[in-house]
């Protein structure tokens, strides 16, 4: 009642009989925020830890790699000590040799020997068995080190070799991600560029930036016909010939690089037909796989279905009555197609196109099965980086470029597309 | 779009070459997936058509390849008591099977349980940092899978080895813990089946909330306050009101994370030993080490599954749009 009796210019308001006044009412409206933000928080938490813990920190993980390197630093602490002092030109001294003599002694007694000999080697090719060498023969070694040490090998005293010690011995590094850009990170801390026949990397991006590039395009130009084509057509038809996208859309990837390996090899569906033709002649059949062109073809199949599902749900929702204006203004058929409606399907194409860019840069089965040596990709590298030289580090490293290539453009698809505007199917 | 009448030669020329070229296209993108049907059926051990099959000669087709699915791997294949058992257990593609639609199963539950509740709260308009946790959750579907394979990779096996210590550490103080430390102490995530499942999990993610917010973005937030306001608890709401009407986004978004699992090599790869060993790994190294028609009979067998999954999907978009056409908006 008392309410109703100052219902003035602040009239305070009554919650179960109880007058409160702005002060209080803001405050208790803060509390039901942020209790309906919290539960709100709440259903989203288990996922959000569950990918931290089993995508983001791993991810983290594995990249720092890139940057981290103990192997040497780890195992050699005592010439790890006297190389940091060391100014990368002038004659090693004794005390050094003493420190190497000593570390040389532990790691061949626990048998890490071998992989200090592999971190090294990495720096300066060919002082692999230089280690595992002297490591057989490392307790018949005697003071002074430097002198007995090159008496063993005449190796040790290479500058080369203590240099390559000095990048080695460093634990936090930018030499793996200097290497996957075709630099070179030197022993006193500067870099330059690798030298002309080992620059592969970047050769390499170019070439992955080029394949996605020209997939992108295809999907693009075969896409846009039959989008507006599925468009345009009675919802009746369309949807028949909207199958005709969807089963390659779900159809493994395995069994759609099967397929392509069955239509293009020399033996292949393709190649019957072109001789059946007249078109080539028995002997001369084409190479259409394990190249280039195959990663091409192969991979601008498999990607079609993600141009094609975007385009439509876009072209869907233009009018057709805004063609038919046009048109009754006097604009020709193309002009109505291109000033009316082409502009309108920009976001359909920049939402396909993206993504499509984005899933084949990091692509890796395709390539790796019908690629060949020419037409395999930055992913595949990566792969026989971690399988075959076992160098996990520069993995990383070329992992993190091309991470990092691919976040510029989730980042583009953000600002022009909207994450929450993605759709599937 | 029929051509009208009053159309002139030009038009209709480019009425009919657009067509044309239409055709081609949808050639070029179904013709690789028919291509794989009749090849399976080769009775000789070729990834081509034979002369024989071109004519159409029954001797030329046979089912060898897709007894070879069965057989391959078997301890006795010509043993007619126990071929069932011996099949299950030791035949290949028998073994990969079952490894791919049990990882798929369990990555799907567990990608769909918590997938749907994060779309269900991140398409609440209270929810705080909305776009970016959404971008973060989104993240798996465009990283590059050889990175997401070694990180997986190299994070299972350092992250087990810390569940081990501590399992070591928890041992030494006795009674259950002790029980409980040297489970820990066991525990491995690299080269197991629950090391695969989780990987997958994470790969599933994205298309769930993709799927259930798509779905949640008609949704009318005030039939959750007429339950509330009914006196419904949150759990009952969810389940009564929310559920059957998200419910088609949900089983799209399972659907797709059954496929993103059945279909992932790269995880596996890095992941998985002999033991984990999928279809599509198995196909992998299949078509690297030696190309039998054997991969044409399983690829058909994949083609004829996702045939069944389109109808399903199909249907399901069906009743979806049935039921929000009596949804008042």
């Amino acid at each position: 009642m008392t309410a109703i009796a100052n219902n003035s210019a602040a009239a305070p308001l009554t919650i179960d009989g109880v007058i409160i006044d702005d002060a209080e009412l803001k405050k208790r409206l803060d509390k039901a925020m942020f209790r309906s933000r919290f539960r709100a928080f709440l259903l989203v938490l288990p996922l959000l830890l569950f990918i931290v813990f089993s995508f983001i920190l791993p991810i983290a993980y594995f990249l720092m790699q890139g940057i981290y390197d103990s192997s040497f630093s780890s195992k050699m602490p005592e010439v790890t000590k006297s190389l940091k002092d060391w100014d990368a030109v002038s004659e090693p001294t004794e005390e050094m040799y003493a420190a190497l003599a000593a570390d040389l002694r532990v790691v061949s007694a626990n048998k890490t020997i071998g992989r200090v000999a592999t971190r090294v080697n990495r720096e300066f090719p060919g002082s692999r068995s230089l280690f595992t060498s002297t490591g057989r023969s490392i307790s018949k070694l005697e003071a002074p080190y430097k002198e007995s040490l090159v008496k063993k090998k005449k190796k040790w005293a290479d500058i080369r070799v203590w240099q390559g010690m000095k990048t080695a011995s460093r634990t936090w590094t930018p030499g793996y991600y200097a290497a996957a850009v075709d630099l070179k990170l030197n022993a006193d801390g500067s870099i330059d560029q690798q030298v002309e026949k080992r620059r592969i990397h970047i050769k390499l991006f170019l070439r992955t930036l080029k394949i996605s590039f020209l997939v992108t395009l295809f999907c693009v130009v075969l896409g846009y016909p039959i989008a507006f084509l599925l468009a345009t057509l009675p919802v009746r038809t369309s949807n028949l010939l909207l199958i005709l996208v969807l089963l390659p859309f779900w159809t493994s990837i395995l069994v759609r690089t099967t397929a392509w390996i069955a239509m293009l090899q020399s033996q292949g569906v393709v190649n019957d037909l072109l001789v059946y033709f007249g078109v080539t002649d028995d002997g001369s059949r084409y190479s259409l796989i394990y190249n280039q062109l195959g990663t091409l073809i192969a991979m601008t199949h498999i990607l079609l279905p993600f141009m094609v599902l975007p385009l439509y749900s876009v072209m869907k929702g233009i009018p057709p009555s805004y063609m038919r204006a046009a048109k009754s203004l006097g604009a020709t058929n193309w002009t109505a197609f291109w000033r009316v409606y082409a502009p309108q399907t920009i976001p359909g194409i920049g939402a396909g196109g993206i993504l499509v860019f984005i899933v084949a840069i990091g692509y890796y089965i395709t390539p790796a099965l019908v690629g060949g040596q020419e037409g395999s990709m930055i992913s595949n590298f990566i792969d026989s980086h971690m399988r075959q030289t076992l160098n996990w580090n520069l993995a990383a490293a070329l992992g993190g470029v091309l991470l990092f290539v691919v976040l510029i453009f989730y980042w583009l698809y953000d600002r022009i597309v909207g994450i929450d505007n993605m759709k599937l199917g | 779009m029929a051509i009208p009448a009053y159309a002139g030669w030009g038009e209709r020329l480019w009425y009919y070459t657009f067509r044309f070229l239409c055709g081609l296209i949808f050639l070029f993108l179904i013709s690789p997936i028919l291509i794989v049907l009749p090849l399976s059926f080769n009775a000789e051990n070729y990834f081509s058509f034979t002369p024989g099959m071109l004519g159409l000669d029954p001797d030329a087709f046979s089912l060898r390849h897709y007894k070879d699915i069965l057989t391959n791997g078997m301890a006795n294949p010509e043993r007619l008591t126990g071929w069932w058992s011996d099949a299950w257990n030791n035949a290949q593609w028998i073994r990969s099977m079952r490894n791919s639609f049990f990882i798929g199963f369990f990555a799907t539950i567990i990608a769909t349980v918590l997938g749907t509740l994060a779309a269900v709260g991140l398409s609440r308009s209270e929810m705080p940092f909305k776009k970016k946790i959404m971008a973060l959750l989104i993240s798996p579907m465009i990283v590059p899978l050889v990175i997401t394979g070694a990180g997986i990779f190299r994070g299972f096996s350092d992250g087990a080895r810390l569940i081990n210590s501590f399992g070591a550490w928890l041992a030494d103080f006795g009674g259950p813990l002790t029980w409980i430390g040297n489970w820990l102490n066991e525990f491995e995530l690299v080269y197991t089946h629950l090391g695969v499942i989780l990987s997958h999990a994470v790969l599933g993610t994205p298309f769930v909330i993709i799927t259930v917010t798509a779905t949640l973005v008609g949704f009318d937030q005030s039939l959750v306050r007429a339950a509330y306001g009914m006196g419904a608890t949150p759990l009952r709401t969810f389940f009564k009101v929310q559920m059957p009407l998200i419910l088609p986004g949900v089983i799209s978004g399972a659907l797709f994370a059954f496929v993103t699992s059945f279909d992932e090599v790269v995880v596996v790869i890095a992941m998985a030993s002999v033991e984990q060993r999928t279809i599509p790994r198995q196909m992998f190294s299949g078509i690297r080490e030696q190309i039998s028609p054997t991969i044409l009979a399983v690829a058909t067998i994949l083609v004829v599954l996702s045939i069944a999954l389109l109808a399903t999907l199909e249907l399901i978009r069906r009743r979806g749009e049935r039921l929000r056409g009596v949804t008042p908006a």
